[in-house]
């Protein structure tokens, strides 16, 4: 399992369209995805539990990968984190 | 007798018809056993797939009808229907528990609306709406009882309801829906930006009294007031009949213009343009046919949090605005704030005389590192489009020189860094202060535009505090002083072949606009729902006349002298040969 922290930059936080990019993403990829912030932990596959994180710009958020592909996993998804905007 | 609610306009306009009740009380079921999980299971996910089928569907529906962006929510829709977390939560409750579909999924649905519901996020709570909406689709083929579809009204009415899913609205059928009237909602929800975008009259969080309108009894829907009638006069129902047709006629009017031109009857064209506090603000802009971004109050950025934006973020707001005004000139303004605007982390000195101390630009040049940090972000973004960078609160030239140099090195580091950047950044500032006005002459070849801030302007010319009443009377946007400033600035710029803008309530104020045109405005900044008014205005009137007249204004020696001025040749009292 490996894990690594991200800072969100996008203005109005994580919301529906990057969070729908996110998820796509993340379906593409055989392992487990975990998305941790404001100590709640959530399957990274899933919108809705995304959503009631309720992401905010500026906040810290930790990937946990686990399986198969896990280090290409969390390059893409890192870099979608820090890089996505509406 | 008539009684009359008060609400939320959420999309302009009149309408009279009876009400239709959208059948609102959700379904809720009660706990079953059932023997067969595995085929309860079974039952369910043939329900979701029908449901997906039957979204596919509006989704599809919508994008011909408001186009890819308004259909988007059903991609929303869609995704929910493949959720893991929901979709297998509710097969997993029914193996775990022996429990029937329509329990299963009511619980979890609950679950996820309770969670999102709490969010201190307006948009996140609104994404309650579409879980509602697509468990009760969901809900609908367990049940066997089809779906309320609004498609089907046969009838004009206007439809009452607790609150409108994306879906209910996305079906109404325009030959037949009036308007609509919701118990709870408000002006970002969705029901409300689809009225908007349908051009439906809409009244949103009129709250429980929506439960007392009698079914197909006709009610008025005025929402340029934000009310409802209920139980009308014959008296008020003819004279609303009345104000409907002319409304209508008006609205017709003025939606011709969106992608016009701004011309004067005499051919001289001026730009109008929109002042923006949010990103939100620009789709407003455009629905309502401003021509560019004339100011762009950066604060908004820095408001409401506990540190200083990043120049990533910055970047990515700007470039935002750029890219979506597509070519269009954007005016950005550097941070305005000090004055009645805190940042409470930045813990800035208390000053006796605020609005006389270390604000604006003159708080940039002594913080140099968020003022960096800012143009730095801005130069980065000037590709994405027709930036225009504008400096406030000038009062002498050395401000201006000083910040120009800032801008200037800024550039030199990115072109060393190798980044891109537009070829040509218009730089301009805003007159604000008298000093800066009356000395125009000396700032125009310093600069591409200027824009005459009008609020400021006015407070710092009369002296008198704009937020304090018993010297309110001194606020005269048409005092002689005014646009005696106003006209010099303006001409100070054409010596140098620069333009000049308005930014601030005046630009777009009816009596105003003619003085403005006449004395040579080259574009006017006014909040976006102004813009169409304005455009129709200016068609009416001669640019080349009102010249003489505004010289004429120029003469008078009082803000009523000018007002009444304005109102008879308007009136068409006076004419000049």
């Amino acid at each position: 399992m490996i894990s690594k922290t991200y800072t969100i930059i996008n203005p109005t936080g994580f919301h529906v369209r990057p969070t729908k990019t996110f998820v796509q993403t993340a379906n593409t990829f055989p392992c487990k995805i975990s998305v941790i912030a404001k100590g709640k932990k959530v399957n990274g596959k899933s919108s809705l539990s995304m959503l009631t994180l309720g992401i905010a710009m500026n906040e810290e958020v930790t990937l946990e990968i686990d399986g198969e592909q896990e280090e290409q996993a969390l390059e893409t998804l890192g870099q979608l984190l820090t890089e996505i905007h509406e | 007798m008539t009684l009359t609610l008060k609400g939320i306009a959420a999309s302009p306009g009149i309408a009279i018809a009876p009400v239709f009740h959208l059948a609102s009380e959700r379904f809720i079921p009660t706990e079953q056993s059932v023997q067969d999980s595995v085929q309860e299971i079974e039952t369910f996910r043939r329900a979701v797939a029908s449901t997906r089928e039957e979204v596919e569907a509006i989704r599809a529906k919508t994008e011909e009808r408001l186009g890819a962006d308004k259909a988007e929510i059903f991609e929303g829709h869609l995704m929910i229907l493949e959720d893991p977390d929901f979709i297998e939560a509710i097969e997993q409750k029914i193996a775990e528990e022996s429990i029937d579909a329509q329990f299963a999924l009511h619980e979890i649905s609950k679950h996820f609306i309770d969670l999102l519901q709490s969010m201190a996020d307006e948009l996140l709570r609104g994404r309650a709406v579409d879980i509602e909406d697509v468990s009760g689709r969901i809900m609908s083929h367990l049940r066997g009882v089809p779906h309320t579809d609004l498609a089907n009204l046969s009838e004009e009415c206007i439809i009452v309801a607790r609150n409108l899913t994306p879906s209910d609205t996305a079906q109404l059928n325009l030959n037949f829906v009036r308007g609509f009237v919701t118990e709870i909602g408000s002006r970002t929800s969705h029901s409300a930006i689809m009225a908007r975008s349908l051009e439906i009259p809409a009244i949103v969080g009129i709250g429980q009294a929506v439960h007392d309108m009698k079914e197909q009894a006709v009610i008025i829907v005025d929402a340029a007031e934000g009310i409802v009638l209920i139980e009308p006069t014959e008296e008020e129902l003819a004279a609303y009949q009345e104000k409907k047709q002319k409304d209508d006629l008006r609205r017709a009017e003025l939606s011709k213009l969106k992608d016009k031109l701004t011309l004067s009857k005499d051919g001289k064209q001026v730009e109008l343009a929109a002042n923006i506090g949010s990103l939100e603000d620009i789709q407003r802009a455009i629905d309502n046919g401003a021509e560019g971004i004339g100011l762009f109050r950066t604060e908004f950025l820095y408001m409401g949090r506990s540190s200083l934006p990043t120049e990533e973020e910055q970047f990515t707001s700007y470039k935002y605005a750029l890219e979506k005004m597509n070519s269009k000139p954007v005016v950005i303004r550097t941070l305005d704030i000090g004055g009645d605007k805190e940042l409470p982390y930045m813990e800035l000195p208390k000053e006796s005389n605020p609005f006389l101390g270390q604000r604006a630009l003159r708080l940039c040049l002594d913080r140099q590192d968020l003022f960096r940090t800012q143009l730095r972000a801005l130069l980065r973004a000037s590709r994405y489009g027709n930036l225009k960078i504008m400096f406030p609160m000038i009062a002498v030239l050395e401000e201006l020189l000083e910040a120009k140099k800032l801008l200037e090195e800024e550039k030199q580091k990115l072109i060393a860094e190798g980044v891109q950047l537009a070829e040509h950044i218009e730089i301009g500032m805003m007159v604000e202060i008298p000093a800066a006005a009356v000395a125009a002459d000396l700032f125009a070849p310093e600069v591409d535009f200027f824009s005459i801030g009008t609020n400021d302007l006015i407070q710092y010319t009369m002296a008198a505090d704009r937020m304090n009443e018993t010297v309110s009377y001194l606020y005269q946007p048409w005092h002689p002083s005014l646009l005696r400033l106003i006209s010099f600035v303006i001409q100070a710029a054409e010596k140098e072949g620069k333009w000049v803008g308005m930014c601030g309530e005046m630009a777009g104020d009816h009596t105003a606009i003619p003085l403005l045109l006449g004395l040579g405005l080259h574009e006017f900044s006014m909040s976006a729902g102004s813009i169409l008014q304005a455009r129709e205005l200016i068609g009416q009137l001669d640019q080349s006349e009102w010249s003489v007249h505004a010289n004429q204004a120029l003469t008078m020696r009082s803000t009523q002298e000018i007002t009444q001025f304005v109102e008879r040749t308007r009136n068409g009292v006076i004419h000049h040969d």
